[in-house]
């Protein structure tokens, strides 16, 4: 005989917010009448913390500081991330007689934290980037020459908004292959015994390709993703970080990136 | 049965007419009549109840319909060309006979089934290999083949797959290697972006649709959150494509979406998208990214022309990239001439063009041309300007164009394209009356020093309309004369023949005054130069064509009778198939042909006619009719009273159609013209001319066929041959003895013949005109005849019922019955043919009744007979449908 359980919740998208019911309903489907010893319903808000290969051997000494943390207020955003990870679950399980299997039905839902009270006012931030600009570049001098100018229209960016702005190639002794934009997460774990920073890309998204008109703005403009961004977090025992790199290579494969840190909130 | 003799009952056909004629009855208003006009007054009363409620929504969403449609025309009418016209123009233009390759690295498609033993490394290769393979339409097919796959993973609800497959798509597009081949490249690719946005549209559309349809005007309030959600993640899909090509393409593709999601979505998106495209630096790829989003903006949301400006601006902006580095390197390594170059852009310019130019205010049009002035290299604009811009803005400003087409760069975009465009819209609006001619010079001075045949006759092509409509005869000559020098050398015209065709057409449709058309010099030249055969044909066949439908009055202008002789003399020769057809043409030139009273002049151009066509039958024939014609006009012009010289002149025609008649290959062609011509003959008192064509006719009859081809089928001869016979019968009545020859000389060579024809064994035939013969004999044995042709005296006045020649009617009437009540007893010895037998029987009886005097005993006693035989045979089952007749028939007889 087949049984299937689901948990339908009501919300399309799936999104909630601290102090809301998360309301749908539960559906058994079974061709024949079925006995049970009772329906419970459980709802876990879990942060799982991982650490990278790197990092492992300096934390085995604070073992305990990774294991999974459970949430008891959801004042925390859903985040999907490499090391961390924060995710809500409603969880639906059905007993039943000993000779048959108890079932288990999980879902996820989504969590947005309040918005902030306080107003967000865009910084813009401009930028060059030369040769002379740049910073860790050992062979500065075997640089073909550029200019590029830029704007970001804010660094506190709102999560359902764009991160926007615009760039100029003013001029290039050397032609542009791409520029792009690429969305960095930074994921730090740890105590105060000792900490493991990473940082990994969460997308990349190309502005221009070949080369490209000089003197012409070029529109920067990135959707943040769902899950796998959040307000910029930052708790005892983790912290989550955005930042972005305006990533420029030329066509002898030279790659220039300039980077800015970003801070992220929801209003 | 030799003891039957034959009496003709005596007609006095006069009276027999008087009797005949219908009896008049006066008819008052408000009586019944057959043909009185039919007025119907609807009694029914309507019901007071409102009609049926299906009628009422049905009318209702009509009115719906139609105002929306309305509401369409606002923006976008009828009059904007659409994509769909251009799709097709650029496929067949832009080819390439480059191998191309299409690079997918998903690959999943191809490398799927590999055969379990072949080795990764021999996969590879054989990837490649095909790869290398990709000719121009292989390339089409793969991309169809792409389309499919992409239908075929939306249906089977694999997303995902089909996101990747419009990715990979849009890819393609941002490699410009066989550059020749890109705008044809890009129409096949946007095809495929088409079927993705209308899918993607479709299904979110139905997601909103239940439990009632979405309504077209649809808003964000109509639409379901679960409708939004999937919208909202299809955005969030593509916002995060990783390229900088595919990412604009596909959200283009479902901008339309945005409906669903929020009321200001397009509006938003198209200036974001149109920034966008700033970003790709090849300026090809940039330039149809942009006539892409222009094409989606102008579906999707057509009053937004924001975007369209920006477009161009944007485009004007990064316009000197065309000549940057990187592109001339690009050239130099696929060996691409600039000109060449420049003319890949024209489609996605001129489209960009023409949707700025729809129904756009003059002072914008003005500033867009002003903007394109400024920048240098700017032919190409300049072509898309002159190509988008309607026809009146452009032909109003010639002049201007002119003097800009001039300040061009030589090396740049082809002059001769520029002028090609400019003469396109001059031949479909007018510039001003003042300017033409200057125009036409200055055109003309660039056009006739294009090298290349091909650009040249392209360009001259275009120009000729304009000289059509605005000139006279003598700029067309011009014209031809400059084209006949440029296409004659190494034959060049030969792989022209399509232009020099449309530039035929063009002519014909200014020049219907044919006289005119044919006085120019050059025409006839012009015409030398289409040597291939069916080639040639078409163009003469066009030209009788129109002739045939303009020419209304007849015409004898030594000018055009020339020149079409010439040009049906050319068909003639030619062409052995659609010889009907063309023939058809021919004749109706002949039939146009008329020298007014010069009757000789005609006479003698059918001679010469009779000469050029010799091979075109259903021509002679016609030539025949003509003569024929000919003699009753001039019989008619003289009132029937021949002087000498008309006599000898329609002795002429005779003449001219004995002698044609016999190299018909249709034996009843000749057969009828022979009748024909005999009474047209009999008509002129050519009383030796006419007994020629009927001897004529009855010596061929022998000859007939037992069967003939009748529309490509072989059908028995039989029923038209009684035909004839009976039309010729009925003609023998006014035709009066030869004098040298016995009595009744022509009925009984004709008898003869028949009788010694070999018929069809199972069939009556014979004895049919037997029965025939026998009202053409009563019909002679009257005292008066029954019609008569003036100023010949028929047989009733040579004998003037002299008894010998009665007594020999009635001789061969009995012989006559003799045969026939012998066919009829041969018959009955059959059963088989009872049916035969009786039918005959019966029009034995008829005739019998209708021209045999039955107050002779003799053959009283045979009606008698005939009329016993008749009801013993209605009595026989398959008869019955006689019996009533016969039982009629006998009543009445009694009485």
């Amino acid at each position: 005989m087949s049984v299937t359980l689901d948990i339908r919740l009501k919300r399309a998208n799936k999104v909630y917010h601290e102090g809301e019911v998360v309301a749908g309903v539960i559906l058994l489907v079974c061709k024949e009448p079925l006995q049970h010893h009772g329906i419970s319903l459980n709802l876990e808000g879990l942060v799982n913390l991982q650490l990278s290969s790197k990092s492992v051997g300096v934390f085995e000494a604070f073992y305990n500081s990774v294991k999974p943390i459970q949430l008891i207020s959801s004042n925390i955003e859903t985040y999907h991330g490499v090391f961390v990870n924060i995710q809500y679950t409603l969880r639906c399980d059905m007993k039943r007689s000993l000779l048959a299997k108890d079932l288990s039905r999980s879902c996820e839902f989504i969590v947005h934290s309040q918005p902030q009270k306080a107003k967000v006012v865009p910084t813009p931030v401009n930028f060059t980037i030369t040769p002379d600009t740049l910073q860790n570049s050992r062979e500065r001098s075997a640089l073909p020459k550029f200019l590029v100018r830029g704007k970001l229209d804010a660094t506190n960016c709102v999560i359902s908004q764009p991160l926007t702005g615009e760039l100029v190639v003013e001029n290039s002794d050397v032609p542009i292959k791409s520029i792009e934009l690429q969305l960095v997460r930074v994921e730090t774990c740890g105590c105060a015994e000792g900490y493991a920073r990473d940082a990994t890309e969460i997308q990349n998204i190309q502005i221009a390709e070949g080369d490209v008109c000089h003197g012409l703005p070029i529109p920067i403009y990135m959707v943040f993703p769902r899950l796998f961004i959040c307000p910029t977090l930052e708790t005892t025992n983790f912290k989550v970080e955005f930042e972005v790199n305006v990533v420029m290579v030329l066509h002898d494969d030279h790659l220039i990136t300039e980077n800015f840190p970003l801070k992220l909130c929801r209003v | 049965m030799a003891a039957v003799q034959w009496r003709s009952s005596g007609r006095s056909y006069d009276a027999e007419l008087q009797r005949c004629r219908p009896e008049f009855a006066p008819v008052d208003f408000g009586d019944y009549h057959p043909l009185k006009a039919i007025t119907v007054t609807d009694t029914k009363t309507r019901r007071g109840a409102p009609e049926t409620p299906a009628i009422t929504h049905s009318a209702s969403t009509g009115d719906l319909g139609r105002k929306k449609k309305e509401k369409e025309e606002e923006a976008v009418g009828a009059d904007f060309e659409p994509w769909s016209l251009r799709r097709g123009e650029i496929l067949a233009r832009f080819t390439t006979t480059e191998k191309l390759s299409i690079n997918l690295f998903m690959g999943s498609d191809r490398g799927k089934a590999p055969s379990p033993g072949s080795s990764a490394v021999s996969e590879k290769v054989r990837t490649r290999l095909e790869e290398l393979d990709d000719l121009e339409e292989d390339y089409a097919n793969r991309i169809e083949e792409l389309n499919q796959s992409l239908k075929e993973a939306w249906s089977s609800d694999q997303k995902v797959k089909a996101l990747k497959i419009v990715i990979q798509c849009s890819k393609l597009l941002s490699d410009t290697s066989v550059i020749q081949f890109y705008p044809s490249k890009f129409v096949l690719i946007t095809d495929i972006l088409d079927t993705f946005g209308r899918l993607v549209f479709d299904r979110i559309w139905t997601m909103c649709s239940d439990p009632r349809t979405l309504p077209e005007s649809f808003t964000v309030d109509d639409v379901n959150d679960t409708a939004k959600e999937t919208c909202l993640n299809w955005f969030f899909k593509i916002a995060s494509i990783r390229e900088l090509l595919p990412r604009l393409y596909v959200e283009a593709a479902i901008l339309k979406c945005n409906r669903f999601l929020n009321k200001s979505g397009i509006q938003e998106t198209l200036p974001r998208l149109t920034a966008m495209i700033r970003g790709i630096g090849d300026p090809l790829v940039a330039a149809y990214a942009r006539a892409y989003l222009c094409r989606v903006g102008m579906e999707v949301a057509p009053q937004l022309k924001d975007s369209l400006n920006r477009n161009f601006f944007d485009l004007l902006g990064s316009f000197r990239q065309i000549s940057s580095e990187s592109v001339q390197n690009q050239l130099v390594l696929q060996r691409v001439e600039v000109p060449e170059y420049l003319t890949l852009y024209s489609p996605a310019i001129n489209w960009i063009l023409q949707c700025i130019a729809y129904r756009a205010p003059e002072p914008l049009l003005m500033e867009m041309m002003e903007r394109c002035k400024k920048l240098g290299n700017n032919a190409l604009l300049l072509n898309s300007v002159m190509r988008a811009f309607s026809a009146e803005f452009v032909a109003a400003r010639a002049t201007d164009f002119i003097g800009m087409i001039k300040d061009c760069d030589e090396a740049g975009f082809p002059k001769h394209l520029l002028f090609g465009s400019l003469g396109r819209s001059v031949a479909c609006a007018d510039p001003p009356e003042s300017e033409r001619l200057t125009i036409l010079n200055e055109a003309w001075k660039v056009v006739t020093k294009v090298r290349s045949p091909q650009d040249y006759i392209n360009c001259a092509e275009i120009w000729v309309e304009f000289t059509c409509r605005h000139f006279a005869k003598r700029e067309v000559n011009t014209v031809l004369a400059d084209i006949i020098k440029h296409m004659t050398p190494d034959r060049a015209f030969e792989d022209a023949y399509p232009q020099l065709q449309s530039v035929i057409r063009k002519i014909l449709t200014y020049f219907r005054d044919f006289s005119v058309l044919f006085s120019m010099e050059r025409f006839l030249p012009f015409l030398d130069m289409f040597q291939k055969d069916s080639v040639r044909v078409e163009v003469c066949r066009s030209i009788m064509e129109v002739f045939i439908k303009n020419q209304v009055d007849p015409t004898r202008d030594p000018v055009i009778l020339n020149a079409m002789l010439h040009i049906c003399k050319t068909i003639a020769l030619t062409l052995e198939d659609e010889k009907r057809s063309l023939s058809l043409l021919i004749i109706g030139f002949i039939r146009m042909v008329s020298f007014g009273r010069d009757f000789e002049q005609q006479l003698s151009f059918c001679v010469e006619a009779r000469a050029s066509f010799c091979n075109l039958e259903s021509v002679l024939v016609q030539l025949i009719h003509t003569v024929n014609t000919l003699a009753m006009e001039t019989s008619s012009v003289m009132r029937g009273n021949h002087s000498r010289k008309t006599a000898a002149f329609v002795r002429a025609c005779a003449a001219y159609s004995f002698i044609t008649v016999p190299s018909l290959s249709s034996i009843f062609s000749r057969l009828s013209l022979y009748l024909l011509s005999g009474q047209v003959a009999l008509a002129n008192q050519c009383l030796s001319q006419a007994d020629a064509f009927l001897k004529a006719a009855v010596s061929l009859l022998p000859d007939v066929p037992r069967s003939i081809s009748v529309e490509g089928k072989l059908r028995s001869s039989e029923s038209f041959l009684l035909d004839f016979i009976n039309n010729f019968l009925s003609t023998l009545l006014v035709v009066p003895d030869h004098p040298e020859h016995g009595v009744l000389y022509l009925v009984r060579g004709l008898l003869n013949m028949v009788q010694d024809y070999s018929w069809e064994e199972s069939s009556d035939a014979k004895v049919r005109v037997y029965i025939s013969a026998l009202p053409l004999l009563a019909a002679m044995s009257q005292e008066s005849y029954l019609y008569s042709i003036p100023k010949v005296d028929s047989n009733e006045t040579l004998y003037g019922g002299d008894p010998k020649f009665l007594s020999e009617i009635n001789k061969l009437c009995e012989t006559l019955i003799g045969q026939i009540l012998d066919q009829l007893k041969t018959l009955g010895r059959d059963e088989q043919s009872a049916r035969r037998q009786a039918s005959m029987a019966f029009s034995l009886f008829g005739v019998l009744l209708a021209h045999g005097d039955l107050r002779n005993n003799k053959l009283s006693q045979l009606f008698v007979r005939t009329l016993d035989f008749l009801k013993l045979q209605s009595q026989q089952a398959d008869m019955s449908h006689l019996s009533e007749t016969v039982q009629r028939l006998a009543l009445q007889t009694r009485t």
